[in-house]
């Protein structure tokens, strides 16, 4: 019943597929984009104690959420990768590192951003700051780990063991904002409860959530192709997709 | 729509500085992250292409030097 799973572990076939994925990712990406952001930013109601300063929320949760999100993913790749010795998982370990780190970034500044009005501070050393900032450093470190590797099969092993041992982090940053005495508001949705918020600001963050998740598959999606076409490069397939594109080009200039 | 005009939603609400701030900042690692990518995938052609182009040199040479 699985044996049509088989072929995908071939590095063509996953590349085609990708490829055949890519489009429906970005068409869902997109439009979501710009409906959630004019919602969020427009139309939306001010918060009745953060005034304006809220709409951050639209950019910071949905980046916070994709960038635990994507680490979640690398993590079961990273599993799969060792304990069954495919080298596409350990390549989609490596093609989602940098889209998580920018992510986690993203969702650190954004913070930053909204503490200083509502805080005082750009930055305090809570529990939920701090643990967000460890993620950045362990994702940093993925990506300099794969690239300190000049054979990619021992870079993508060595990546994905230290994906493992950063999974730690994921369940201290989720429950930070209950263990710990923190600044941070607890959370909003990711509950057993009803989301405390109100359904007209509710909506666009839900739509923001999934343009930024569909937008980490499309970026995934393409790295990962990336992946595979660096690592199989000297293949019959991979010099006969280049041999064409580039006739193309020449037909084009 | 939560403004009264243009000039009221450029403000928001006395935060523009900040609101603005993280949406900016967040755009351009976007940005950067979609350049990086595309780029990358460009270099990998042209790195391949490269290398078959010298390949064909090779061949020549030794093809000229088997007439001599």
């Amino acid at each position: 019943m699985w044996k049509w799973l088989h072929p995908y572990a071939k590095a063509e076939k996953s590349y085609i597929l990708s490829g055949k994925l890519m489009p429906w990712f970005l068409a869902l990406a997109l439009p979501t984009f710009i409906v959630g952001m004019v919602w969020g930013l427009a139309f939306a109601p001010a918060d009745y104690q953060q005034g304006d300063s809220f709409r951050i929320i639209y950019i910071h949760v949905p980046a916070a959420m994709m960038a635990m999100g994507a680490y979640s993913t690398m993590a079961i790749a990273a599993f799969i990768g060792l304990v069954w010795q495919i080298r596409l998982a350990e390549m989609t370990v490596a093609a989602t590192a940098p889209i998580g780190a920018v992510y986690t970034f993203i969702a650190l500044f954004t913070g930053a951003a909204w503490g200083k009005p509502m805080w005082g501070a750009w930055w305090v050393w809570d529990a939920r700051l701090t643990s967000e900032l460890i993620l950045l450093f362990v994702y940093l470190g993925i990506i300099a780990l794969y690239n300190a590797f000049s054979d990619k099969v021992l870079a993508g092993r060595a990546a994905s063991i230290l994906t493992l041992v950063g999974v730690i982090n994921l369940p201290i940053i989720h429950f930070s904002v209950v263990w710990w005495n923190t600044l941070h508001q607890g959370a909003t949705i990711t509950k057993f409860d009803k989301p405390s918020m109100a359904t007209e600001m509710l909506i666009p963050l839900l739509i923001m959530i999934v343009s930024f998740a569909a937008f980490l598959g499309f970026m995934v999606l393409y790295r990962f192709r990336n992946e595979i076409l660096q690592r199989e490069s000297h293949r019959p397939w991979v010099i006969a997709l280049v041999k064409s594109s580039s006739s193309n080009d020449s037909q084009g200039a | 729509m939560a403004f009264a005009s243009f000039s009221d939603f450029i403000a928001m609400g006395g935060y523009s500085f900040y609101v603005w701030l993280a949406y900016g900042i967040s755009l351009l690692s976007v940005v950067f992250l979609v350049i990086n990518t595309v780029s990358k995938r460009k270099k990998i052609f042209s790195q391949v292409e490269q290398r078959l182009l010298r390949e064909q040199r090779i061949k020549a040479a030794e093809n000229k030097e088997g007439i001599l």
